[in-house]
């Protein structure tokens, strides 16, 4: 009973498929002028990051902070852009999404742990 | 004919019984059903196909960013412990050649990404033409790297091998280090903190090596990527319909260019 259900299915999904029709899934090719437009971004964003090195901005913990954010940006933008994931299934936003989700677990507990250390046991340090 | 063959499913009675489908269709002298050459035979479809793929690689590319990130992490946790050395080791890099490899990665994610436009557009000349343009860059940026590591080495900043504490009276930012910095000064005046010095600025040219030579030997990888690719579209293998392996190749050298993107700033732009 339930294979005569499936058979169907089963036909229509193999007629659909050399041209690719499933629902939602069309291929996007982006524009030569959107990685342009990418490609200006980061070029402005990297002479700011130059500037900013050289210019003393609330010492090291300021220039710390404006470094990191300046490379987020930038690699926002690589990652959305020029790797395609703003055009990309869901799927593949949670598989980058994991990668830099881990690497934040790794970086805030580890760093938790040895930034506190000298509240905690300040005769070591 | 007799009751056992009667028995043996119907080749087409379902989804699960694709193999059965094949050995039928391959008395006919086909191949069973029928898709592009370039659609492997357990894919559904096309897209499909691309969609496996570039989760592959996100996959691999996770395991990457924690690759990556367990050095980093460790520079950071350092670099927090002994802020005057590090301090030192960051002035004693060279801004302009880092700046310069940077420019070059940026642009040569560009030229990646024209590529995979140019494959999903079909245009064949497109693709070698912006794949060399990559590989040219790829090679700019080791060329400026290896100029770099032999600075390094004339200033003697190779750990263990061949090390010194940079002296102010030959190294220019060692001198406007001191002069500028009050906690840099405390520490290079005071002997047996000195010899700390030393031994912490060793530590940050062992993690600028090891990140720098771990990111430099992903270039050298892509790069051989790069170059099969180049050779592929050649030779005429890539068409709009099928240019996968091009867009995950591109999704691994824009990742290599994501690690120099923190890796910059993280070492040589910390001068504060």
């Amino acid at each position: 009973m339930s294979e005569t259900t499936n058979k169907p299915h089963a036909d229509t999904r193999h007629a659909a498929t050399p041209e690719g029709t499933r629902a939602g899934h069309e291929h996007h090719i982006v524009p030569v002028r959107t990685y342009l437009l990418v490609f200006s971004v980061l070029m402005v964003l990297l002479i700011a990051t130059i500037v900013a090195a050289k210019v003393d901005i609330g010492g090291a913990v300021g220039g710390l902070i404006v470094a990191f954010t300046i490379a987020t940006i930038k690699a926002v933008f690589v990652i959305l852009y020029f790797m395609h994931v703003k055009y990309s299934s869901r799927l593949t936003w949670v598989f980058a999404g994991a990668a830099f989700f881990w690497l934040g677990i790794l970086f805030v507990m580890t760093l938790a742990d040895y930034l506190s250390r000298p509240h905690v046991a300040p005769w070591a340090y | 004919m007799t009751q056992s063959t009667a028995s043996i499913p119907d080749p087409h009675a379902g989804p699960l019984h694709d193999d059965h489908a094949h050995a039928g269709d391959a008395a006919q002298g086909g191949h069973g059903h029928s898709h592009p050459a370039h659609v492997a035979h357990h894919f559904d479809d096309a897209e499909q196909q691309k969609d496996a793929a570039t989760l592959g690689m996100w996959c691999f590319l996770a395991t990457e960013v924690l690759f990556f990130g367990g050095l980093f992490l460790g520079y950071a946790i350092y670099r927090q412990r002994y802020p005057e050395a590090f301090l030192i080791g960051s002035h004693h890099l060279k801004l302009t050649h880092g700046t310069v490899n940077t420019f070059i990665l940026l642009f040569s994610s560009l030229t990646v990404a024209l590529s995979v436009h140019a494959a999903a557009t079909g245009n064949r000349k497109g693709i070698v033409r912006y794949l060399i343009g990559t590989l040219i860059l790829g090679f700019a940026f080791l060329g400026v790297k290896a100029s770099e590591y032999y600075g390094e080495y004339q200033e003697k900043l190779i750990p263990k091998l061949l090390f010194e504490l940079p002296d102010p009276a030959h190294s220019e930012h060692m001198k406007e280090l001191l002069e500028h910095n009050p906690r840099v000064k405390a520490a290079y005046d005071d002997p047996v903190r000195r010899k700390g010095l030393e031994q912490q600025l060793q530590l940050f040219f062992v993690f600028y090596f090891c990140m720098t030579g771990l990111h430099a030997s992903h270039m050298i990888i892509g790069i051989g990527v790069m170059s099969w690719l180049t050779w592929r579209a050649h030779k005429g293998h890539f068409s709009a319909e099928y240019h996968t392996p091009i867009e995950i190749s591109g999704l691994y050298w824009h990742f290599v260019d994501i690690v120099w993107i923190f890796l910059f700033p993280m070492t040589y732009l910390l001068r504060h």
